[in-house]
């Protein structure tokens, strides 16, 4: 096993690296915004007494959850285009990480939404506030501090995903470690560097996440 | 001659086929302090929810101040008011809850004063005023900026009901509000709403308190079975109850 570890050529790479974690970040800062609006509009759907809004919040669910991320990757890039849908590698990917987050978020929020007790709609109404009024004053803000710990989770997760924007030759960080491992043949360095980077990364997500859980937390 | 403050004629509550108001009629005047009695499932609390529309009801009307609460006829047709006119009528009464339901996210303060703001159209000063006069008038002041975890049991409720009666409420509802309380902070909850009675606020108490109910009441209703079983002073009602199904609530309730 003559390997000799060598992580010169990364290093003279590291600036793609770190180009490319920029882009991850940002995919996934973009995917995540929209998919938290989509996943808080599901969520609604899916407590909902219509029947069909929660019939159609939950076909999405069920639809997005049950499809291996990459095939939707795939799929809106290869096949919408044949349907008339043509969109960039870029905005394909966003758009796709964000439908998929969207799901994942409507059921983090929608267990949020469950854990507000009753009890505090009514007294909302009884002061006479609107549903909407209680809805922003009341249930967001409980809500939001119930699922702070699973969305941080789930947002990690999301990041991570990014990674399969690859496959479509988006230049992300996995894509351009890739490039750097094919161009230097330094397998293990450029892989173990790119690992790096995802869990410092992740690291520091969770930590502004944990900051903002203390920061809400309700003296008691 | 006191004005009519409220007016319930002839309300019908279903859930599903389960008729749990039977046709409940009941006038009540300015000033009035009501105290509704009767054994859990006579259908009190029901009746209590319904006035602000915290339930629906299918059969009937209830009138505040002349209003027609919650539904309106249309040709015939009975239908729920709107939503928003349904968040106005509920702003003419205040009602206080048996688990307090104070905002945990918010201060004493805040939990006043949002209704106030988003309400009545206060703004954030004059609001934090009113706030503070009426946790002064319950006895907390002190805890203006405290959140309900920071609270006893018994200062959750007095925030609550100076929440409610802070909206200038035309009545005040209360839904056995010392149920959930121990014994020893029953008593400054008490003390609360029978100043408020002394000050001539009109209110409905449900209740499982009955040397309270004695007390405070101009009146005692007593439900049975989702009907008015019997109503009077509490004087003749507590003393000499006329029907049979009173005799025996009251001696298997701690009255005595």
């Amino acid at each position: 096993m003559g390997y000799t570890l060598n992580f010169a050529a990364v290093w003279r790479s590291f600036d793609l690296l770190l180009e490319g974690l920029a882009l991850s970040l940002g995919l996934a800062f973009a995917a995540i915004l929209a998919g938290c609006l989509i996943g808080l509009v599901t969520a609604f759907g899916l407590v909902s007494k219509n029947l069909f809004l929660s019939k159609s919040a939950g076909l999405y669910v069920t639809v997005i959850r049950n499809t291996p991320i990459l095939v939707l990757v795939l799929f809106s890039y290869f096949a919408l285009p044949q349907l008339g849908v043509r969109l960039g590698k870029i905005e394909s990917f966003v758009l796709t990480l964000a439908i998929y987050s969207g799901a994942y978020l409507a059921e983090v929020f929608r267990g949020g939404l469950l854990s507000v007790p009753p009890g505090q709609r009514e007294a909302g109404l009884a002061i006479g506030l609107t549903e909407m009024q209680i809805r922003t004053s009341i249930i967001l803000p409980l809500m939001l501090r119930n699922v702070l710990p699973s969305l941080s989770s789930t947002m990690i997760s999301l990041f991570k995903d990014t990674s399969l924007a690859a496959a479509i030759a988006v230049p992300e960080l996995t894509f351009e470690a890739r490039k750097i491992n094919v161009e230097t043949f330094r397998v293990i360095e450029t892989w173990i560097v790119a690992s790096c980077l995802y869990v410092a990364t992740c690291s520091v997500l969770a930590a502004l996440m944990r900051a903002v859980e203390r920061r809400l937390t309700v003296p008691r | 001659m006191t004005q009519t403050l409220l007016e319930i004629r002839d309300l019908h509550k279903r859930y599903g086929t389960v008729e749990v108001l039977k046709g409940v009629d009941c006038t009540m005047a300015q000033g009035e302090v009501i105290s509704i009695i009767g054994s859990s499932g006579s259908g009190k609390t029901t009746m209590l929810r319904c006035i602000n529309m915290l339930e629906e009801f299918q059969g009937g009307s209830i009138r505040i101040d002349g209003q027609e609460i919650g539904y309106e006829t249309v040709g015939g047709v009975r239908k729920r008011k709107k939503e928003n006119e349904i968040a106005r009528q509920r702003a003419m009464t205040g009602m206080a809850f048996q688990q307090f339901n104070l905002f945990p996210h918010m201060t004493a303060a805040k939990n006043i004063m949002l209704g106030l703001m988003k309400v009545r159209g206060m703004g954030r000063d004059e609001a934090r005023s009113v706030a503070e006069k009426w946790l002064d008038r319950v006895g907390l002041l002190s805890r203006i900026d405290h959140y309900p975890g920071q609270l006893s049991g018994g200062q959750q409720q007095r925030v609550a009901i100076a929440r409610a009666i802070a909206m200038n409420p035309k009545l005040m509802l209360f839904d056995e509000v010392t149920s959930a309380l121990d014994p020893e902070l029953v008593n400054e909850v008490l003390q609360v709403i029978k100043g408020l009675a002394e000050d001539g606020m009109s209110m409905l108490l449900v209740t499982h308190e009955m040397r309270f109910a004695y007390e405070v009441s101009t009146r005692v209703i007593f439900m049975n079975q989702g009907r008015i079983g019997e109503e009077g002073n509490p004087k003749d009602m507590f003393v000499k109850p006329q029907t049979e199904r009173l005799a025996e609530f009251l001696k298997s309730s701690s009255f005595n």
